[in-house]
């Protein structure tokens, strides 16, 4: 059973908030640069530097990166995750970047997409922007940007669908069966 | 002295004397007694029931290795004879391509020896035609006949010098030994590792072409023609083989030759995968080449089945397939191949039979005693075979040194459940009951 | 004429679905005969990841940390070896080289021995080159690391075959309907072999030619069993129309065994030169397994003209390596 969360005008009031957010904490600008987290965190980082544009009227350069090859749990993956390529079309030296992703839970993607980034240059500052945070953090890490903060149970499944990816824009809730239940 | 054997109830088949019928048959005093019906025998006698199997004299392999002297890790006689009685084989013909090699009548007798002392069934040694098998001088042929030896061939290579050849054929006569030839020329064969074909090509494997072989066979029956010699070639593998050997036997020209039972049933692509198992010279063909040999068996062309029982061990094989020695275990699993063929209705059961055993016994010649049939009288060498017995080949249970078969792990149809060589149990199945009589 | 690898404008991070990769069945790349289409194209779209590391300052990602990938090599090849050594440092892998050489006299231990080291080494992955056809199969049986076959005797090259057609589609946005042309001593050429395999399964059609005595046996009738090519011996002929054109290494001793008259010979009637080019379409690319022997099968100018691809060959090389050690660390052991 699913429960819709967030529909698709919450989603775009959203993310119309997070963008402001984000100008605001920054003062300005001129060296922000967005990098949204292969799969769904790119085309959020593309509709935040759109909010953006429309109020600022400056375009903040968006990237896409893939972390897969920098993540500790490939050994215990059912299949390898295909590797995308990673695609920052400026320079990160000096920057402020804003990591963008969907959803915030272990913490652990969060943690081999930093890694991931500084092999790419050496930034000023990361921040983190999440559509959903849903808790159970194993690692130290913090979102500075939260759509919308969802505490959730370990057996329950948060479902992020975008129009780019997924052919529509919904946030969904729902509870994985348990072992027992799946069992004939 | 043996205690007489009776065999009840048992399906005869005699293809020398066109006997194949239910009856039974009394061994006594190494021969057999009689064969047939409603006689009784003399009190004191082992039996066995054969109700419901077929009854045939015992197999003879014209072409097998039992590797003693020199490569007692491969096979020794005492095992190879034991495998060639869990296949039916009660004579066998032992290739001299051992070290030393059995080129001299030393080495003959020592064969005979050590075969009288270990050996579950009866050995015929073969000698080489030239020294060493080197191919250069001829071999003491004529001492080595006397001391025992049933043929002459240089196995493993063929005698590539021409008049060497013409030769060793002139001289063997004199002592009535049949020259066997392994046909394969060298040159066109070097460092070929399976037959030459598609399937080499995928798998970047030299090859040996057809050609190789029938090279040598038109030359060699061009030789006996021009010497008169007995030749007898072994181990024929491809089409024209058996269309060269038609053509010169239409001529008149006395040859004779084998196929062995993976030529018959098994083709190239076994060696699919880099099995090192399949890698056996000649090599496995193609399958319009088991056409034509299976066709060559029926119609008389070809005249003998020969195992071309070839052991080496698991590490000889677990190689590098370019480094890996050829040839296959045979001898436990030819029956049951074999039968595969009978059981298609590609080849007549009578006829499978004799190319085991009549016709094998004809090219030995009467030298080594009556072989190959079941007259009163003759040699009492039984094979007793179940031909619907289903079973799975496993390697490990194998009594031959040599556990080394692309056939590990297939499903055959048809199997020896007893063999007697000289009035006496060389193996028996579990399911056979045998005993004394008024038991 | 310069030919710029469509690559060199990359796409712009956009729209990405969710689906799932073609699943990865392999252990072992022992050949590309037991690839599918859709499995080559997971290790194209993968070594275009790869690529991208390749681009970066730092050409080093953590996936492979603690991993270990043992190279051994019974044949001496510096390009293959240090094209692999490289793929698996820059992910971040521990790299052994081992050295062996085949006797004959020995028979199998040699191999045994070797297999029996790299298991107490606690190899995960090896990478194989060896002069006798087969030999990585033999091995693979035998150890429970992922054996990648880095040439075999006249067999398969596959890796080399991955990173030819991935600098194919580098310049030719798709395979298909693609008329390749190999050129020289096929029958005892593994990459030939690795290549016909890779080619036709993305939908190219395959010309060889070479002469007939360094023509594999059976090309006529392959019932099933080998790919279709059209075979010619008359060079002209084969590279009119062609997109690619692929020219093999001639050994020297090709002439010793008797299979050709003389190099010069062979130089004459089927070197690659600029004349025979033009037969070519005109954005035909020019592709060298390597180490080129400039005017006997290509020549000089031919080797370093505006339509060789010689050069990019060496670069993908790393990239696909990189791609195959990484969809291969996830397979898991049995």
């Amino acid at each position: 059973m699913a429960k819709i969360i967030m529909s698709r005008q919450d989603i775009r009031r959203t993310l119309a908030r997070m963008a402001h957010e984000i100008v605001e904490r920054n003062r300005s600008t001129e060296s922000l640069v967005l990098i949204g987290m292969r799969t769904r965190g790119v085309p959020l980082a593309k509709r935040l530097a759109a909010n953006i544009a429309s109020f600022e009227k400056v375009e903040v350069p968006v990237g896409a990166l893939d972390f897969s090859l920098y993540r500790d749990d490939l050994a215990r993956l059912e299949r390898q995750p295909m590797v995308k390529s990673t695609d920052v079309p400026v320079s990160i030296d000096g920057k402020t970047i804003v990591l963008v992703d969907d959803v915030l839970y272990t913490g652990r993607s969060t943690r081999a997409a930093m890694d991931a980034l500084i092999d790419l240059g050496r930034p000023e500052s990361i921040q983190l922007a999440v559509l959903i945070d849903r808790g159970h953090r194993e690692l130290p890490i913090r979102s500075d940007y939260v759509g919308k903060n969802i505490p959730s149970s370990r057996h329950e499944d948060i479902r992020v669908r975008l129009e780019e990816t997924d052919g529509a824009d919904e946030v969904a809730i729902a509870t994985r069966p348990s072992v027992e239940e799946v069992k004939p | 002295m043996t205690r007489p054997l009776l065999i009840k109830n048992g399906h005869l088949i005699d293809p020398a004397r066109g006997l194949d019928e239910t009856g039974s048959i009394f061994l006594a005093d190494g021969r057999i007694a009689w064969v047939g019906g409603g006689k009784t025998p003399p009190t004191d006698y082992n039996i066995i029931d054969a109700g419901g199997l077929i009854v045939c004299a015992g197999f003879i392999d014209l072409h097998c290795h039992l590797r003693e002297p020199g490569y007692e890790e491969k096979e020794t006689i005492a095992t190879g004879t034991r495998a060639a009685a869990r296949g039916g084989f009660t004579t066998v013909c032992c290739m001299p391509n051992t070290d030393p090699p059995l080129d001299n009548q030393a080495t003959i007798d020592y064969v005979k020896s050590t075969a009288a002392s270990q050996g579950a069934v009866r050995v015929l040694p073969i000698g080489t035609i030239t020294k060493g098998g080197q191919g250069r001088e001829l071999a003491e042929m004529a001492e080595m006949s006397e001391a025992g030896a049933v043929a002459f061939s240089d196995d493993g290579c063929w005698v590539d010098d021409s008049r060497l050849m013409r030769q060793a054929m002139e001289y063997s006569q004199a002592f009535n030994r049949p020259v066997i030839s392994h046909c394969q020329d060298a040159a066109l064969s070097e460092d070929g590792q399976m037959n030459e074909g598609i399937t080499a090509t995928r798998l970047g494997l030299r090859g040996i072409p057809a050609a190789a072989e029938e090279i040598a066979v038109a030359r060699d029956i061009a030789l006996a023609e021009l010497s008169g010699c007995r030749l007898h070639i072994a181990h024929i593998s491809t089409a024209s083989s058996v269309e060269l050997i038609r053509r010169a036997k239409d001529r008149g020209i006395r040859i004779s030759c084998e196929v062995t039972p993976h030529h018959l049933t098994l083709t190239e692509e076994r060696v699919m995968g880099y099995d090192t198992n399949a890698k056996i010279n000649p090599p496995l063909r193609t399958a319009g080449d088991i056409n034509a040999l299976i066709n060559g068996l029926n119609d008389g062309v070809i005249d003998i089945i020969a195992t071309d029982h070839a052991p080496h061990t698991e590490n000889d094989k677990l190689c590098e397939f370019a480094l890996a020695p050829f040839g296959m275990s045979g001898l436990e699993t030819a029956l049951g191949s074999l039968m595969g063929l009978v059981h298609d209705g590609k080849l007549p059961l009578g006829l499978l039979i004799s190319k085991l055993t009549t016709a094998p016994a004809g090219i030995i010649g009467p030298d080594f005693g009556r072989l190959g049939t079941l007259k009163e009288g003759a040699a009492a060498d039984i094979t007793i075979i179940n031909p619907d017995h289903e079973w799975t080949v496993d390697a490990s249970q194998f009594a031959s040194k040599g556990r080394n078969t692309p056939l590990a792990a297939s499903h055959l149809k048809g199997r020896v459940m007893a063999t007697i060589y000289n009035g006496k149990l060389a193996y028996k199945d579990a399911s056979i009951k045998a005993g004394e009589a008024n038991d | 004429m310069r030919i710029t690898p469509k690559d060199e404008v990359r796409p712009v991070a956009g729209a990405e679905s969710q689906e799932q990769p073609p699943v990865w069945r392999h252990r072992h790349i022992l050949d590309l005969d037991d690839f599918s289409a859709a499995e080559i194209g997971l290790v194209m779209e993968t070594s275009d990841a790869m690529m991208e590391i390749l681009s970066r300052p730092i050409k080093k990602v953590p996936t492979l940390r603690g991993k270990t990938i043992v190279t051994l090599f019974y044949e001496p090849s510096t390009r293959t070896r240090s094209s692999f050594e490289m793929a698996a440092k820059n992910l971040s892998a521990d790299v052994v080289n081992l050295n062996a050489q085949v006797s004959s006299s020995v028979k199998g231990e040699c191999l045994t021995d070797a297999l029996a080291t790299l298991e107490a080494l606690g190899a995960d992955m090896v990478i194989m080159r060896h002069p006798m056809s087969g030999a990585p199969y033999v091995a693979a049986r035998r150890i429970e690391a992922s054996m990648i076959n880095a040439g075999d005797g006249w067999h398969a090259h596959p890796t080399q075959a991955l990173l030819d057609l991935y600098t194919i589609r580098q310049h030719k946005t798709s395979l298909k309907g693609l008329k390749v042309v190999i050129v020289g001593d096929i029958k005892h050429s593994r990459v030939a072999r690795s290549n016909i395999w890779g080619l036709t399964k993305m939908g190219a059609d395959v010309t060889v030619c070479c002469p007939y005595t360094l023509l594999p046996f059976g090309l006529e009738d392959t019932r099933g069993i080998f790919p279709e090519v059209t075979v010619t011996p008359d060079i002209e002929r084969a590279l009119e129309g062609a997109d690619v054109v692929m020219a093999l290494r001639l050994q020297k001793e090709r002439q010793q065994s008797g299979l050709l008259p003389s190099i010069r010979e062979y130089a004459r009637y089927y070197q690659l030169t600029e004349a025979r080019l033009a037969e070519a379409k005109a954005d035909a690319i020019v592709l060298h397994p390597g180490p080129v022997n400039e005017d006997i099968e290509i020549a000089s100018g031919v080797a370093h003209g505006p339509q060789s691809v010689i050069n990019r060959q060496v670069t993908n090389g790393v990239a696909v390596r990189m791609a195959l050690l990484y969809l291969l660390s996830g397979s898991k052991r049995l």
